[in-house]
């Protein structure tokens, strides 16, 4: 792989977090360190067993390929590998490659004397992940309650979850995360459009920078929130997505175990307009 | 900045505390109902689940009588129902529901000062009828109550009228263009959701179809609307929130309507909707004549029977508790000859299959005796007739996975009673039952 000639300067050595100078080189454009070489061993390793669960399993089909958790009488201990046990190990695989990853950003971050923003952002998704295979099952009593690997059975999953609650629109976590995703993909749209807009001028114009990406807003609702700014509020957005998604599912189960609707009772139960 | 950090935190601090005071403490007790991994599975907070359990404890079972002696019917007058049980026999279910029903108010709660033969008293009629009620549903409708069945304490729980009933809802009344056309209230018999809040009427006691969604991966002909399945939906809301259960004890939601992915529950719902429109149409609304104002609702309709009358929050009436057993008499319409013809037949019948089996395999022996039943019971003459008695009779017909094995339309003999007019009302505070359960 051919590197750009100014590339160069930034291939310092340090920066890292485990195994100093071992691990600190290149591996064509990517840097590999010592959680790149734990990512790639994890998430080979995860990847093979779930191959090998679709070996022992009933089907090829890729939509319906299934690695489902232990049953919940198994509780909190380990399971037989074609009854659940290849679904722990190869969640603990998984959390290894996430979590590898996530420091990998770090070492890399370090290396070029940024701030830790992208391993911040990132383990945001991490955090949903954990808490949906381990925080929850773990708070619940069984493994059993984590989801099922598999294309549609996890979506099965997720759609009886919601019915476990009865009604999950109700879930008021549930309205924030969704309103985050809805709201983030709104400010990354008219950020996406705005930045494009401004390199595609039209016939006979000169490219546009960040006054006429300001005057744009200004003119459209009033207010332009900046060019750094923006990205902060993308952040916001997403990150919030993430922890609120966190949020709507740990509620559920440990924390709640009637309909979400009736959750609104305490409004109704407010005095005077009751 | 300093300060407004502070009281920042301080209003996080209380925006937490507020969302933590309702929260339940983990772990829950969970029961799995699917594959693993599927999450077919109902939640039980463990306090309210105890809590449940010692609320839903069935009384001690009286001594048996002892055997033989007089029949009732030679003994006493005007004994329509249980003529054919011994006198001992007779005075022990006498006692049981005086005890189940009204514990209180005793023997007089039926029984006035022209005698006890007398039919004169609505209660008195109202309690034969639920008799027959009940020896139906123990005799006909095991689909829904097993051999577990049913007695007076599985609904009354020591009260006169039972404490969950449901009338039509005529709805909040909101003085307004805008009034919520039947949903779009906080409702209690809904779960607290937005839909239909009176779904009885239509499936409790009419018989409109349950059944919205369509059969083809597309929509080619299913006219069914949205509102249509909010009204299902209503229905399913209820009978969630009576069981104590969610929507996945009997359905997995990738497809609810399929009965191949449905866990078993879902089969004797499915007769207890039928068998809840029964018993509303053939017993309790033909009994309106003679039942007062003060007991019915606001559109003047009696209390009816839905999911919570007898579940009351439990996925099976006491948590399964099998007080039939103990009381014979209510476990079928009585025959000639009474309970001792009713062994006699049972051990007929048990004995028959076994000759039977090799020639047809395909008759199990366990509904034969709810189908030795209806036999003898062909030549009365149907309930009461009354207009409402039809859609109930029309409801086996509809499509269904099987056939409910003995709907027979109602049994017992023709009750007599005089007229409405000549009917006493107890005086007050027997009269007054409690309101039907706030929305």
């Amino acid at each position: 792989m051919a590197m750009l000639s100014f590339e160069k300067k930034y291939r310092v050595r340090g920066g890292t977090l485990v195994g100093g100078d071992l691990f600190d080189f290149w591996v064509g454009p990517f840097y590999v360190g010592f959680f790149g070489v734990t990512s790639v061993f994890f998430a080979t390793l995860g990847t093979l067993l779930i191959i090998w669960g679709a070996a022992i399993g009933p089907t090829w089909n890729v939509w319906r390929i299934n690695i489902a958790p232990p049953d919940l009488s198994y509780g909190l201990m380990m399971a037989p590998l074609t009854e659940g046990g290849l679904w722990q190990i190869i969640t603990i695989c998984a959390i290894g490659a996430f979590v590898s990853w996530a420091l990998r950003q770090v070492e890399i971050s370090r290396k070029l004397g940024i701030g830790l923003h992208v391993p911040f952002a990132f383990s945001f998704a991490i955090l949903a992940y954990v808490t949906l295979v381990v925080i929850r099952p773990v708070l619940m009593g069984a493994w059993g309650h984590g989801f099922p690997y598999g294309i549609f059975s996890h979506l099965d999953w997720v759609s009886n979850v919601g019915y476990q609650y009865l009604h999950f629109h109700y879930n008021p976590a549930h309205m924030l995360a969704i309103t985050f995703f809805f709201t983030n993909a709104l400010a990354l749209a008219l950020h996406g459009s705005l930045i494009l807009s401004m390199v595609n001028p039209q016939d006979g114009e000169p490219v546009k920078t960040s006054e006429h990406e300001n005057t744009f807003f200004r003119d459209f609702i009033g207010y332009s929130i900046g060019a750094l700014a923006i990205h902060r509020l993308g952040l916001f957005l997403a990150i919030n997505a993430g922890f609120w998604s966190a949020v709507c599912i740990v509620l559920s189960g440990p924390f709640w175990t009637k309909g979400w609707p009736e959750w609104w009772n305490w409004w109704l139960q407010l005095p005077f307009w009751s | 900045m300093k300060m407004l950090n502070g009281k920042a935190l301080a209003l996080a601090g209380v925006g937490i505390a507020t969302l933590l005071a309702g929260c339940e403490a983990p772990p829950p007790e969970v029961v799995q109902n699917g594959y693993r991994g599927l999450a077919m599975q109902t939640n039980y907070n463990t306090d309210r689940l105890q809590a449940s359990l010692d609320a839903n404890v069935p009384p001690e079972p009286i001594p048996a009588a002892a055997p033989g002696g007089p029949k009732a019917k030679d003994l006493y007058k005007n004994v329509q129902v249980l003529g054919e049980l011994t006198v001992a026999e007779f005075n022990r279910i006498m006692v049981a529901m005086t005890n189940w029903v009204a514990p209180e108010q005793g023997c007089y709660y039926c029984h006035v000062n022209e005698g006890f033969e007398y039919d004169g008293i609505y209660t008195k009629v109202v309690a034969r009828r639920m008799i027959q009620m009940t020896q139906t549903t123990n005799a006909n409708w095991q689909d829904h109550v097993a051999d577990t069945g049913v007695t007076c304490y599985t609904c009354h729980r020591g009260q006169p009228v039972p404490e969950y009933v449901w009338t039509s809802d005529p709805g909040p009344g909101q003085p307004s263009m805008i009034a919520p056309t039947g949903q779009n209230v906080a409702s209690k018999s809904v779960a607290y959701a937005s839909l239909p809040y009176d779904p009885f009427t239509p499936y409790l006691l009419q018989d409109n179809d349950i059944r919205v969604i369509g059969q083809t991966v597309l929509p080619q002909g299913n006219r069914s609307s949205i509102k249509q399945a909010e009204w299902t939906y209503g229905l399913m809301m209820h009978m969630s929130s009576s069981l104590g259960v969610n929507c996945t004890y009997c359905h997995n939601s990738r497809s609810f309507y399929s009965w191949d992915q449905s866990a078993p529950p879902r089969t004797a719902a499915w007769y207890a909707i039928r068998h809840v429109r029964e018993m509303n149409n053939d017993y309790v609304v033909p009994l309106s004549e003679i039942i007062p104002a003060s007991r019915k609702g606001p559109l003047g309709d009696v209390y009816k029977i839905y999911c919570t009358t007898c579940h009351q929050g439990a996925y099976k009436p006491l948590y399964g508790a099998k007080m039939l057993k103990d009381y014979p008499s209510l476990a079928q319409p009585l025959p000639e000859g009474g309970l001792e013809a009713v062994k006699a037949a049972k051990e007929g019948v048990v004995e028959a299959p076994s000759t039977q089996a090799k020639a047809e395999p395909m008759e199990a022996p366990a509904p034969a005796p709810a189908k030795a039943q209806p036999a003898q019971e062909a030549a009365a003459p149907p309930a009461e007739s009354a207009p409402e008695a039809e859609p109930a009779a029309a409801a086996p017909a509809q499509p269904a996975p099987a056939e409910p094995a003995a709907p027979a339309a109602s049994s017992g003999p023709q009750l007599r009673y005089p007229p409405p007019s000549m009917m006493q009302y107890p005086p007050a505070p027997l009269q007054y039952p409690p309101a039907p359960a706030p929305r």
